[in-house]
């Protein structure tokens, strides 16, 4: 309708100046302009009238690129439901907007790179939202990457808590960190000062940064008795940069100054392989085998977060997550995985699954 | 003049050499003027220039596409699947929807790659041994979904041979318009080494060429299948919004410019609203999308990712900009104009209507396209409504979830798969300019038009 009175907006408008001209401009001009109001109002509700028929998704970037491909394969598959929505804004910004309430206005998947947390339910349980189901489909690895034309690097968590920690141990006393090279650190290391980008902490993949490889790190400095208790937590910001957008960020860091070593998910390395150099850590390369055989360090599960309040009231959230973990998507030679998901065993998925039917 | 200068030039006075050197400052001072606005210029253009340069560089080689020609043919033995149902007498439209849905649900869990791997084995070169995975990378993804939806538009395509122009993947283009570099090695290269060899021999056989990319106009955003990734879908978006602002910025702004300008009283109210609107112009954009989410979306529970939302937000935006045109426009119309009305015995009203308005009518007209021209470029309060989502459909209407042009950028420009959506980036950035540059033409040639009419 609305778009009846002003699909062509100029040939309208130039109506409208003619009218003007004629002379009985004024009624015509006041009755165009309420007819149009009324019609713009009257078109808006009627069509929001009808309850809300797709799927919404918000959440961690990381996630956003599985969950975009499940909801278009999903969207291809099942021509009575509509393709599912799926908006960024990272893993807690996802679990926020989850926890907002219950009701069409409100989404009703959270994706998270992180388990959600006691806060986050308590949040949630405080809008009405007590029905969470929690699914794990696969699992994800952190890696450290340098331009492909930069000197390789062997890393361990203890090399990146030296790097980059506020206070470290020397000769058994804590002092403001002295290191500006890699090479003082350790003489392996190349000869290349100290800069690395790391996910700002809106997004899940600082969590398990700063838990796989920081407090591993600290835990291996030994720290000597009486440090202050964020001893582990605190960061030097003169050579860490923290990243709130998402990976490409991140890689526009490492053009713009090559020294700098950033964090990206396995998935993201992947598809840019020709400009970047991965780093071993712990002298394990990260791979799809590797992370899925649990040898590679710094790896994470995966999660979406479903609303139980949602389900049948929204069609078809039910069968996305079976669709999500359909061998198809999720399993071993899935589409994920050419996507860069390192699949969980099909146990797991089992489990997962009749947990979010069971229930 | 001269006659009485000529003396004087022998013997320069004081007074003389006073004039003499200060002529000089001055002159050397317009100099340096001039020479500084020739660099402001200069600079300016060359920036623009730089800027055009990158974008028209990267973008153009994005509107062309490599493309597979395959001969795919739909062999009752891979695609084993139960007739069509056909609506029987005396079965309601229900069941036989039901059934129709069924069926297309079985024809969508058929594995279709094996009918493209086929074709693909076909295609290539007699004994060219190369694993079905290797060659599954050189169609898109989503090539599997064309097939299988050409089947159930005409399931009498069973049994025949049917020619599909089908996208080549992302990578393929990548390695076939050379944005990766082919001296890396095959560690470093997205496609194996026999999907390598056989995508150039099938450039050299013609199977794939490049062939303009319609898909960037006619597709959504694809993720699954990046090669297919268009604008349609934001283009809608867009529209949408426009169309939202049009209909409620222009009405309601043109309104209050006329009442604040003609009617409302002199007092220190208007006073406080005139410089409250000037203020609202100056406001940064992301507030309004900050104040859309807390009202539009939280307090009257319109839905995220709305068109109608951007729509409302992009209206308050223009708003303060139509208002002080049209306030500035109706300011230049001649008192004697106003008052041969009045004195004719017009109402104010008709005075307004009848004789300024009309006059006025180009520049308000200026004024709100090159008001939406600004709405339609503008990214950050979208952002802020959930208009970045991922959307892989084409809005049906204004509450549908959808994204727009700009914001479509902004994501494209964040996709993992750098090589190929440097180029799509580019070439969208081309598409929205394009748009504008045809937005200010058409504000232009009506103004024109209209001037010389009125």
């Amino acid at each position: 309708m609305v778009c009846r009175v002003t699909g062509r907006p100029t040939s309208w408008l130039a109506m409208f100046a003619n009218e003007f001209r004629k002379g009985h401009s004024m009624k015509t001009a006041l009755y165009a302009s309420a007819a149009v109001l009324a019609l713009a109002a009257f078109g808006t509700t009627a069509a929001y009238a009808q309850s809300r028929d797709t799927i919404q998704i918000a959440g961690s970037s990381t996630v956003l690129p599985f969950a975009s491909i499940v909801a278009e394969e999903f969207g291809a598959v099942f021509p009575e439901f509509k393709t599912p929505v799926v908006g960024s804004g990272g893993s807690s910004g996802g679990l926020k907007q989850f926890c907002e309430g219950i009701g069409e206005t409100f989404i009703d998947i959270a994706n998270s790179s992180r388990p959600i947390k006691d806060s986050e339910r308590e949040a949630c349980a405080a809008a009405g939202v007590s029905d969470i189901r929690e699914i794990q489909f696969g699992f994800d690895g952190i890696v450290f990457a340098t331009s492909s034309d930069k000197a390789d690097f062997a890393l361990t968590p203890l090399h990146v808590y030296k790097a980059i920690a506020a206070q470290v141990p020397v000769d058994g006393v804590m002092v403001d960190n002295p290191y500006t090279n890699w090479s003082e650190i350790d003489a392996a290391l190349p000869d290349q000062p100290i800069m690395l980008a790391i996910p700002g902490s809106n997004h899940g993949t600082r969590e398990v940064f700063q838990e796989k490889v920081v407090s591993a790190g600290c835990e291996a400095a030994e720290l000597p008795e009486g440090h202050a208790e964020d001893a582990c937590s605190t960061l030097r910001q003169d050579v860490v940069v923290e990243i709130a957008g998402d990976y490409t960020e991140t890689l526009a860091r490492l053009t713009a100054n090559p020294d700098t070593v950033g964090v990206f998910g396995l998935s993201f390395y992947d598809q840019n392989r020709d400009t970047l150099k991965v780093a071993t850590v712990d002298g394990v390369t990260p791979s799809l085998e590797t992370i899925a055989a649990g040898e590679y360090p710094v790896s994470r599960p995966l999660f979406f977060y479903v609303k139980g309040e949602h389900i049948g009231v929204i069609p078809g959230i039910e069968e996305y997550v079976q669709f999500f973990l359909s061998d198809v998507m999720t399993g071993n030679g899935g589409t994920l995985e050419a996507a860069g998901l390192i699949p969980q065993p099909a146990e797991k998925t089992a489990e997962v699954l009749s947990a979010f039917t069971g229930m | 003049m001269t006659d009485q200068t000529a003396p004087a030039a022998k013997q320069p006075t004081q007074r003389t050499l006073q004039i003499r050197a200060s002529l000089r400052r001055r002159h050397l001072s317009e100099q340096i003027f001039r020479i500084m606005g020739i660099i402001a210029i200069c600079a300016a253009l060359g920036f623009v220039a730089l800027l055009f340069t990158d974008v028209l560089r990267k973008g153009i080689p994005a509107f062309h596409q490599a493309t597979l020609h395959l001969d795919i043919t739909f062999d009752p033995e891979i695609i084993g699947v139960d007739p069509a149902p056909v609506q029987i007498a005396g079965q309601s439209a229900a069941d036989f929807n039901a059934a129709q849905l069924a069926w297309q649900r079985n024809v969508a869990m058929l594995n279709w790659n094996n009918v493209i791997t086929a074709a693909m084995t076909e295609a290539a070169p007699e004994g060219f041994e190369i694993d079905s995975r290797a060659l599954l990378a050189i169609p898109e993804t989503n090539a599997r979904h064309v097939v299988r939806e050409a089947f159930v538009a005409d399931p009498s395509l069973l049994g025949q041979t049917h020619r599909f122009d089908l996208l080549a993947s992302a990578n393929v283009d990548n390695w076939v318009k050379g944005n990766i570099d082919r001296s890396l090695d095959d560690s470093r290269q997205q496609l194996p080494a026999d999907t390598r060899g056989l995508v150039d021999i099938l450039v050299e056989n013609g199977t794939i060429t490049q062939d303009f990319a319609w898909g960037l106009f006619t597709n959504v955003d694809s993720r699954a299948a990046p090669a297919s990734a268009g604008l349609a879908g934001a283009f809608m978006g867009s529209l949408y919004m426009m169309l939202v602002v049009i209909v409620l910025a222009v009405p309601i702004g043109v309104a209050s410019a006329i009442y604040l300008e003609e009617f409302a009283p002199k007092s220190r109210l208007t006073d406080l609203i005139e410089v409250n609107i000037n203020n609202l112009a100056a406001v940064p954009s992301i507030v309004f999308g900050l104040l859309g989410a807390a009202v539009f979306i939280n307090f009257f529970g319109l839905p995220r990712s709305a068109p109608l939302v951007g729509g409302l937000v992009l209206t308050l935006m223009t708003l303060p900009t139509i208002i002080i045109a049209t306030r500035a426009a109706l300011q230049a119309v001649s008192p004697a104009l106003r008052q041969a009305a009045l004195g004719l015995g017009a109402s104010k009203t008709q005075m307004v209507f009848h004789h300024v308005l009309p006059v006025t009518f180009p520049s308000i007209l200026t004024a709100t396209i090159i008001g939406v021209a600004q709405a339609l470029g503008e990214t950050a309060p979208l952002l802020l409504i959930g208009m970045n989502a991922f959307v892989a459909s084409i809005p049906g209407s204004p509450v549908d979830q959808a994204t727009a042009l700009p914001v479509q950028i902004f994501l494209w420009q964040g996709n993992e798969n750098r090589n190929f959506f440097e180029a799509r980036t580019s070439a969208a950035i081309m598409v929205l300019l394009g748009l504008m540059i045809l937005l200010n033409a058409v504000a232009i040639f009506l103004r024109t038009r209209l001037e010389r009419r009125a």
